[in-house]
C-alpha cells in the first residue's frame, strides 16, 4: 500500500470503548491508523454506517462490542453478530473483500486485546491494499452495471 | 434553539499538562479546527476541566454566542459531565457537547507524533461535523425509591446496611449463607491490634439481626435484578430451611440429636457439623437450617429425630423454596472474596502431606471457638517445634494471579505471633516483599521480627517429606531459595502454613449480567473510576463495596461500606434524579407498522398500537440502546443523540484529513 491505511472502528460504549480507554490508561501502543466512533451498543450499527465508512474513504471497518452474554442492553451483541455476518456477504456482492470488515468481542478489561486486534486487522487491511471504493464504486458516465 | 439556526462551535484543545501535548502538536489541532465550518472558536489550554479552563470555555459560550463546543481532551467517560455542567451554566442544552477522546486512544497509544497529531485532527474533524446536528434534549427526572438492597452480609454488607438503617431508611441484606458475619467471623485474631475478631464483629451481626429497618434473608440469593436508578425490581430466592424460625427457640436439642456428620464449611472441613445446624455457635440468624443434600429424612425418607426431639415443632420437611420481589433506589454489592485454591497448592504437599495448612484453615485452627478450641496442634495432637509459613502462594505469579492480595503479609505476620506465643515454636517466614504498607503495619512487622522469627527472602518451591539426613526424618522439608544470601534451602519443620491470596468470591458472573456491571482481568468489578468514584459503577445506583473491586483489609472494607452508604443516602435526601434523554423514539409518520422494532428491544420497550397500526416507544422502558434505530428499515425509530445523520456526519470526518 502505497498510503497509510484508514480504518474507522465502531466501539460500544460501556465494553469495548472502556477496554480501549483502557489501552491508553496502560499506555499500550498501537497502530494510529484506527479512527474510533463511540456508540451506546454495537446493537446500534447500521449496515449503512458500515457501508458510509467504506465509502467515505476507509480501508476497513473494525466493529466490537461486548463479549457473548455481558451485553449491557442483554443481547445487542448479538444483533451485531447477525448483522455482520450478513454484511460480509453483501459488501462481497459489492465486490469489495468481506476481510476489509472485522467483528470482534472486546470486554473492558482486556485494553491489550484490542491494541493487538486493531494492528493485526490494520496489518491484514495493509496487504489488501487501498479500497478507494468512493472512486471505483461510481459507474463511468453512460455506463451502467449489469446485475450478476 | 431551532433547529435550523446556524451552529456557531467553539473548540477548546486541552494539553493535560504534557499528557496529550507531548505527542500531539496541539498548535496544528487548533489550527485545523478553526479552519472547518461552523468554527467560530478555536483555542487551547494546558488543563481545561480546571476552574480557569472552564470559565475560558464559559467567557467564549458568551464572547462569541456559540451554541455548540468541542473539547479535544480526555475519554468522555471521565469528563464528558463536566463539560455538559459548563454548557448548563452558560444557560446551553448540556447535549450541544461533544468531546474527541484524543488522550487514551491517540496521545497515550501513539509513538509517532505526526501520526498522532494527524488522529487528532480527524478525532476534531468528526466530533465538529457531529455537533453541528446535535438537538436539544430535555432533561428527565425519576423519583428515587427509598429502600436499599445490601447484597453480602460480611463486614462490609453488614457496616453499610447499618449506616443506612441508622440513618432511618429500610435496608433489604441478602446472604447466601445461614449466618452472616462472612469471613471475619472465621477469624480470631486481626491484625495489626491482634484485637479479637468476634469481640467487634458480633456486637454489629446482632444490631444487624434486631434492628427494625432491616429486613435480613439469609440463605437467600438475588436471581433477578431489572429497572434503573431509583427503581431496581429485584428476585431474591431463599432456600428452603425446613425449620421454621418463627417457632424455634434456638435451644439446639436437634443439633445434638442429628446422626449425620459431614465436613463443616465454615471449619474448612477440620471439624464435622450435622445435616441440621448453624454456621456457628454466635451466628445471626442463630436458628438452625437443614442441608437437603445430607439429611436422611430428605434423602431417604429415614430418621426425622430432629423432629421428634423438637418440642416447639418447628422442624418442617415440606418447606420449599420461596421468592420474594422488593423495589428499592440503589444497590450496594458486598459479595467479597474466596480464598484462592491454586493447583499449585500440591506441590507443596497441600492435600497429601497431613501438616499443610492454608491460611483459612489455619484460622480455624487458631480460633478459640474452633476444633481444636484455639490450641495449635498437628494432626497427631502435639504441638509444633517448628512452623513454616509460605508467602504468595498463588499471589504474583503469572502463572495464577499477577495481582497482589495486600493482606496476605500482615495475616502471615500475625501468624508468626500466634504460633510463637502459643507454641513457641521456631518460625520461618518465606517471602518475596514484605508489604506492611497500612497505620501501624509496619510497626507491626517490626514487633514480629524482634519475636526472633526467622525471615528468609525467597519463594518455596516445593514441600517433601523425604528426608536427606537424620534432622530431615519425620519432618516436612520446605525447599526454597534465599535470594538475599544467594544459597539453596532445606528446611525441616513440623508445619506448613500457605498464605494464599484473595479471589472474587463465586457467583460473581451472575452478579455482573444481573447488575451490568465489568469485571476487570482478574474478576473484580471495575469502578466508576479509580481514584475519583472507588466505590460507585458504571451503572447509576449501583455501588461496590469491600473486596468484590479488588482485595482490601478490614479497615478498608469498612470504609468503603460507609462511603457506598453515604451513596446511597444521598440519593435518597435528593428524592430524585436527572438520567439521560438518551433514549429513542418512533416517528409516527414514517413508521409502517412492520413491528421488527418490537421484535429486538431487549426491555419491551415498543408496543403495537392497532389502531394506529404504527409501533409506539414507552420511553420510561427505553434504555437508548439505538437497536431499533438500526433495524428500521424506514427510518422511524430514531436514537436520541446517536441518531443516523449524526454519526453519519462523524464518520464523514474523521475520514476527510
Amino acid at each position: 500500500m502505497n498510503r497509510d491505511p484508514k480504518i474507522v472502528a465502531f466501539l460500544c460504549h460501556w465494553c469495548s470503548y472502556t477496554g480501549a480507554d483502557l489501552a491508553g490508561t496502560s499506555r499500550v501502543k498501537y497502530s494510529p491508523h484506527v479512527r474510533i466512533i463511540r456508540i451506546m451498543c454495537s446493537g446500534r450499527i447500521d449496515t449503512a454506517f458500515v457501508l458510509k465508512a467504506l465509502r467515505e474513504g476507509a480501508d476497513g471497518v473494525l466493529i466490537c462490542g461486548c463479549h457473548p452474554g455481558d451485553c449491557h442492553y442483554q443481547s445487542g451483541n448479538d444483533k451485531a453478530l447477525k448483522r455482520h455476518i450478513m454484511l460480509k456477504q453483501m459488501i462481497g456482492q459489492f465486490g469489495v473483500e468481506p476481510e476489509r470488515i472485522r467483528l470482534e468481542w472486546i470486554s473492558a478489561s482486556e485494553g491489550d486485546l484490542f491494541a493487538k486486534i486493531v494492528d493485526n486487522f490494520t496489518e491484514q487491511v495493509k496487504n489488501l491494499g487501498p479500497l478507494n471504493w468512493k472512486e471505483t464504486m461510481r459507474p463511468k458516465s453512460g455506463e451502467y452495471h449489469e446485475q450478476t | 434553539m431551532a433547529r435550523n439556526e446556524e451552529s456557531r462551535v467553539g473548540v477548546f484543545v486541552c494539553h493535560c499538562g504534557v499528557n496529550i501535548s507531548s505527542v500531539v502538536n496541539i498548535d496544528k489541532v487548533v489550527q485545523a479546527a478553526s479552519q472547518q465550518e461552523g468554527v467560530v472558536v478555536a483555542k487551547d489550554y494546558k488543563f481545561m476541566c480546571s476552574t480557569p479552563g472552564q470559565e475560558m470555555i464559559l467567557a467564549d459560550i458568551k464572547e462569541h454566542k456559540l451554541n455548540r463546543i468541542i473539547v479535544a481532551a480526555c475519554s468522555p467517560r471521565l469528563h464528558e459531565e463536566t463539560f455538559k455542567k459548563v454548557l448548563f451554566t452558560a444557560g446551553l442544552n448540556p447535549y450541544f457537547f461533544q468531546m474527541a477522546n484524543i488522550r487514551e486512544q491517540d496521545a497515550w497509544v501513539t509513538e509517532d507524533k505526526e501520526l498522532a497529531t494527524g488522529k487528532a485532527i480527524s478525532l476534531v474533524t468528526g466530533a465538529i461535523r457531529r455537533v453541528r446536528l446535535h438537538e436539544s434534549l430535555p432533561t428527565r427526572e425519576v423519583d428515587i425509591k427509598p429502600g436499599v438492597l445490601v447484597i453480602g452480609g460480611g463486614i462490609t454488607g453488614i457496616e453499610a446496611a447499618l449506616q443506612i438503617a441508622d440513618a432511618g431508611h429500610k435496608v433489604v441484606l441478602v446472604e447466601r449463607e445461614p449466618s452472616i458475619g462472612g469471613h471475619m467471623a472465621q477469624f480470631d485474631k486481626t491484625f495489626p491490634t491482634l484485637d479479637c475478631s468476634a469481640c467487634i464483629l458480633t456486637p454489629k451481626m446482632n444490631s444487624v439481626g434486631t434492628h427494625p429497618n432491616i429486613n435480613l434473608m439469609t440463605s437467600s440469593e438475588v436471581t433477578d435484578v431489572s429497572g434503573y436508578i431509583g427503581n431496581y425490581d429485584v428476585t431474591v430466592k431463599t432456600k428452603a430451611r425446613f425449620v421454621n424460625h418463627d417457632l424455634c427457640t434456638s435451644c439446639g436439642d436437634c443439633m445434638e440429636k442429628c446422626p449425620v456428620k459431614v465436613p463443616s464449611e465454615f471449619d474448612e472441613g477440620l471439624e464435622k457439623r450435622g445435616a441440621i445446624y448453624t454456621l456457628f455457635p454466635q451466628g445471626v440468624p442463630n436458628k438452625p437450617v437443614i442441608d437437603a443434600e445430607n439429611c436422611l429424612m430428605l434423602i431417604k425418607e429415614k430418621c426425622g429425630l430432629c423432629e421428634k426431639v423438637c418440642e416447639p415443632g418447628a422442624i418442617d420437611f415440606k418447606d420449599r423454596e420461596k421468592e420474594t420481589s422488593i423495589t428499592v433506589g440503589s444497590i450496594i454489592t458486598a459479595t467479597g472474596y474466596k480464598f484462592a485454591k491454586p493447583s499449585i497448592l500440591r506441590d507443596y504437599g497441600y492435600g497429601i502431606f497431613d501438616n499443610v495448612l492454608t491460611a483459612p484453615e489455619f484460622e480455624r485452627l487458631n480460633n478459640s471457638a474452633g476444633p481444636t478450641v484455639g490450641e495449635i496442634l498437628l494432626k497427631d495432637g502435639g504441638k509444633p517445634q517448628s512452623v513454616a509459613i509460605l508467602h504468595c502462594i498463588g499471589s504474583r505469579d503469572k502463572n495464577f494471579n499477577e495481582y497482589c492480595s495486600k493482606v496476605c503479609c500482615m495475616y502471615s505476620l500475625k501468624f508468626s505471633h500466634l504460633v510463637k506465643e502459643k507454641t513457641g515454636a521456631e518460625v520461618f517466614e518465606f517471602y518475596i516483599d514484605i508489604r506492611a504498607a497500612g497505620k501501624s503495619y509496619e510497626e507491626f512487622y517490626d514487633r514480629i521480627r524482634e519475636e526472633d522469627v526467622h525471615f528468609i527472602r525467597g519463594k518455596v518451591g516445593s514441600v517433601t517429606n523425604i528426608p536427606l539426613n537424620d534432622e530431615e526424618k519425620g519432618k516436612l522439608v520446605v525447599i526454597a531459595e534465599n535470594t538475599l544470601a544467594g544459597k539453596r534451602l532445606r528446611v525441616p519443620v513440623d508445619m506448613v502454613i500457605l498464605s494464599t491470596g484473595l479471589e472474587c468470591s463465586d457467583g460473581v458472573t451472575d452478579m455482573t449480567r444481573m447488575l451490568k456491571l465489568s469485571i476487570d482481568k482478574d474478576g473484580f468489578f471495575i469502578e466508576k473510576h479509580p481514584k475519583l468514584a472507588p466505590t460507585e459503577t458504571a451503572t447509576d445506583g449501583i455501588y461496590i463495596a469491600g473486596c468484590c473491586s479488588g482485595p482490601k483489609d478490614i479497615p478498608e472494607s469498612v470504609a468503603s461500606a460507609q462511603a457506598t452508604a453515604a451513596m446511597a443516602l444521598k440519593l435518597i435526601s435528593k428524592g430524585k434524579v436527572e438520567v439521560e434523554a438518551t433514549t429513542s423514539w418512533i416517528n409516527e409518520e414514517l413508521c409502517a407498522g412492520c413491528k421488527l422494532c418490537i421484535g429486538v428491544c431487549p426491555y419491551n420497550a415498543i408496543e403495537y398500537d392497532e389502531e394506529k397500526g404504527i409501533s409506539i416507544l414507552n420511553e420510561v422502558l427505553c434504555k437508548g440502546c439505538g437497536t431499533c434505530a438500526a433495524t428500521c428499515p424506514n427510518g422511524a425509530a430514531m436514537a436520541r443523540h446517536f441518531n443516523d445523520q449524526q454519526i453519519l456526519n462523524e464518520i464523514e470526518g474523521v475520514l476527510l484529513s
